[in-house]
């Protein structure tokens, strides 16, 4: 193809966020076994039932397979040679924002997520965790007088351990699968969101989470519990620098919203990706699970996926409440030699309960892309409903697309639809753009995010927008 | 690309061009002159080269010149990007317009709009100008407004998809435009629409070339020179009255032509 000249001579835009942080961080010893456990908890003063609570998921984690149904090619992952606790050293306690060492806040600036009081984000709170720790939450007072919860689930153990005792492991138990039991033993930091019986969130929540080390993991871990009638929308970002190892990215979110509650969790997820011969990158096996235990309530995840060496990732909803409702809408796109397996879990248990699917995959480059899903409506469902849709769409001739959804119904009552396209972007079209005068670059673009449009329309305005650049800067160079 | 050019210089000049396309020699010696003001049709067989031709002018990936030159303005082009081509005031009406699935039309008629703004360092137009702009253009074509907020082409009549060229067309407005059997599969009132929208892009200073099988639409825009194609050469050049002919006569007419230098 003559255009491949073309694209070798973009210049491509190296990865934006891949600086580190020069920072002195106190980190324990690599390896695993049941004293590190114990230290991480003693680390983070931690009352027994979450100690016991990490003790037990090591144990099942000791028992259990790293699983390989997903058929992902990468080099096994030595877990001995991983250190499970790293953090900047700051003073212990710090009463406001200005006590946050400066390089920190000078890395978040970076990031585009400051901190600082004269500078925050205006509409957003955000709780910003850097390796193992969350360094500071914004708007917490504000937050405080309607009565929400923000803060590190470090502090949350704390501060409000009646819910985390109550909650934790109540939507991803210890033992939901290899890498779930493996943050219930280890994780260090993450959110915790509470929303009070009643009320609307009077902003969006939202957590940026950095990797800075190259060879700790980070094992992060987010609770949000909607009380009735409550909503909130909940936004997390991620980036991590260039490394030519793979680093261990773990992370376990659960979410739980009562009788007419919502939740609206989106993801933009930027972990560096590794270079364009597969070194480095983030391996990215995260469990994330909503349950809609009230009648009415509601989950929805946005997601848009595209950094991560190896993406395994199904963001899923269990529909116990009557009429309760289950969303995912996901744009995932690998370039390179990036493999993405991502997809959902829509568990229909409760009657008159509603799924939609909506899953977008581009795959360029050497990359693979797999949507892998689950529609399972259990016999007391009646009268419910799942709708999906898969698209996938291929850039140049190496890269792959898969689609995998499995069906399980055990209520004739049910309607269950599945519908799936594959398209590739052809020379045909972008000939067409191009000779309106439309530049290479921006064809691809304005044809990735027309694929795209379903699900960005679900994304929170800023988002959104930036969604769409991000997508046109991880494109660039990629069509051959 | 220098602009400095007299009025009168040509505003294309393909010279003895020879190109091929997967090693397939398609053509095979073509030159053909377009001054300022002129209308010219291509006509010939299925195959001789007509479509080729126009999509090497546009700058069509698929294609490679491996001898001559086609010059735009006084400047060679031979190595120039599709879009910088389309920037410059080429325009190529396509055959078969291609779907863009999730584009909105309006969007993409407003970026392709703004680059050739651009170009001519007039000032972009943001979505509210753009509007203006487009309502008046829609109706040279007699589109409806509905047409905009629909995909690029995507799921549009034939005739629709030949409107919203010339709407393109009429957006862009091109030094020189190349309709490729813009007018097949047209009926009568298309055809009408079509015919009128170029006549209006038409004037002393733009170039355009038809390349059709009918003289249908010779008759609605009468040609200053009328050129037959066969496998990959122009083999005679007439005024008007040679389509008339060729009409008359049929293709078979043309197979004991020889190159006519």
């Amino acid at each position: 193809m003559v255009n491949e000249n073309l694209v070798k001579d973009v210049v491509k835009e190296p990865y934006k966020y891949g600086f580190v942080t020069d920072i002195e961080t106190e980190k324990i010893a690599k390896g695993l076994n049941e004293e590190i456990v114990r230290l991480i908890s003693q680390k983070k003063e931690e009352p027994k039932y979450l100690l016991d609570f990490r003790l037990k998921a090591f144990k099942k984690w000791q028992k259990m397979e790293e699983p390989d149904w997903a058929g992902l090619g990468y080099k096994q992952i030595d877990y001995q040679d991983i250190i499970y606790y790293s953090a900047p050293k700051q003073k212990e306690k710090i009463a406001s924002l200005d006590e946050v060492d400066p390089k920190l806040l000078e890395t978040f600036d970076k990031l585009g997520i400051p901190l600082t009081e004269q500078k925050k984000l205006t509409n957003v709170a955000v709780d910003a965790v850097f390796d193992s720790v969350s360094i500071a939450t914004t708007f917490r007072e504000e937050l405080a007088e309607h009565g929400v919860i923000f803060s590190s689930i470090s502090e949350a153990v704390k501060n409000h351990s009646n819910l985390i005792e109550k909650y934790l492991g109540t939507v991803v138990p210890a033992s939901d699968n290899y890498f779930a039991a493996l943050n219930s033993a280890v994780f260090s930091d993450g959110s915790f969101v509470y929303i009070p019986k009643g009320v609307t969130c009077p902003m969006d929540l939202s957590s940026y989470f950095r990797i800075n080390s190259g060879d700790s993991g980070q094992f992060e871990r987010t609770l949000i519990i909607a009380e009735e009638s409550s909503s909130v929308s909940y936004l997390e970002g991620c980036t991590a620098p260039m490394f030519d190892t793979n680093t261990l990215h773990a992370a376990v979110v659960e979410l739980i919203a009562l009788d007419d509650a919502s939740i609206k969790y989106s993801t933009v997820q930027n972990w560096y990706a590794g270079d364009e011969k597969g070194v480095g990158g983030i391996f990215n096996f995260v469990t994330k699970r909503g349950k809609c235990l009230g009648k009415r309530s509601k989950i929805s995840w946005s997601q848009v996926e595209t950094g991560s060496a190896i993406t395994w990732k199904y963001p899923s909803c269990l529909l116990l409440g009557e009429e309760s409702v289950g969303e995912f809408y996901s744009v995932a796109l690998t370039n390179n030699l990036q493999q993405a397996d991502t997809g959902t879990k829509m568990i229909h248990i409760g009657p008159k309960t509603k799924s939609t699917i909506v899953s977008k995959g581009i795959s360029a480059g050497n990359s693979i892309n797999s949507y892998r899903g689950l529609v399972k409506v259990g016999a007391k469902a009646t009268g419910s409903r799942n709708y999906s849709q898969c698209d996938s769409m291929l850039i140049g001739d190496q890269a792959s697309a898969n689609t995998f959804p499995y069906i399980k119904s055990q209520q004739p009552n049910s309607e269950i639809e599945h519908e799936a396209s594959t398209c590739r972007i052809s020379e045909d079209q972008l000939f067409y753009l191009q000779s309106r005068g439309i530049e290479f670059e921006e064809a691809i673009s304005m044809m990735v995010s027309g694929f795209c449009r379903d699900v960005f329309n679900q994304l929170p305005m800023e988002f959104a927008a930036e969604a769409d650049k991000l997508l046109a800067l991880k494109l660039e160079g990629s069509v051959g | 690309m220098q602009r400095k050019m007299k009025e009168s210089d040509p505003i294309l000049e393909v010279q003895n061009l020879f190109a091929s396309t997967d090693n397939l020699p398609i053509l095979k010696g073509v030159s053909l002159t377009v001054n300022p003001g002129e209308i010219h049709a291509i006509m010939g067989r299925n195959g001789c080269g007509k479509s080729t031709l126009s999509k090497i002018i546009a700058g069509h990936p698929s294609y490679s010149i491996t001898s001559g030159d086609i010059k735009f303005s006084g400047e060679n082009i031979n190595s120039l990007e599709p879009e910088e081509r389309a920037q410059s005031g080429i325009f190529l009406g396509f055959q078969y317009p291609i779907e863009i699935p999730g584009v909105s039309n309006l969007e993409f008629l407003r970026v392709s709009t703004n680059a050739r703004r651009k170009f001519l360092n007039k000032e972009e137009l943001d979505t509210f100008d753009f509007e203006e702009l487009v309502k008046e253009k829609l109706e040279l074509v007699k589109m409806d407004h509905a047409f905009l907020s629909r995909s690029v082409n995507q799921g549009f009549s034939g005739g629709e998809k030949k409107r919203n060229e010339i709407l393109q067309m009429a957006l862009l407005e091109p030094k020189i435009a190349i309709l490729d059997e813009t007018d097949s599969g047209l009926d009568i009132d298309a055809l009408r629409i079509v015919a009128s929208g170029i006549k209006k892009i038409s004037n002393a200073q733009t170039g355009i070339i038809l390349i059709t099988h009918y003289q249908r639409l010779l008759d609605e825009i009468e040609p200053n020179y009328v050129h037959v194609m066969a496998d990959g050469q122009i083999i005679k050049t007439g005024g008007s009255d040679l389509a008339l002919e060729l009409e008359k006569k049929g293709y078979e007419w043309t197979d004991n032509f020889v190159k006519e230098t």
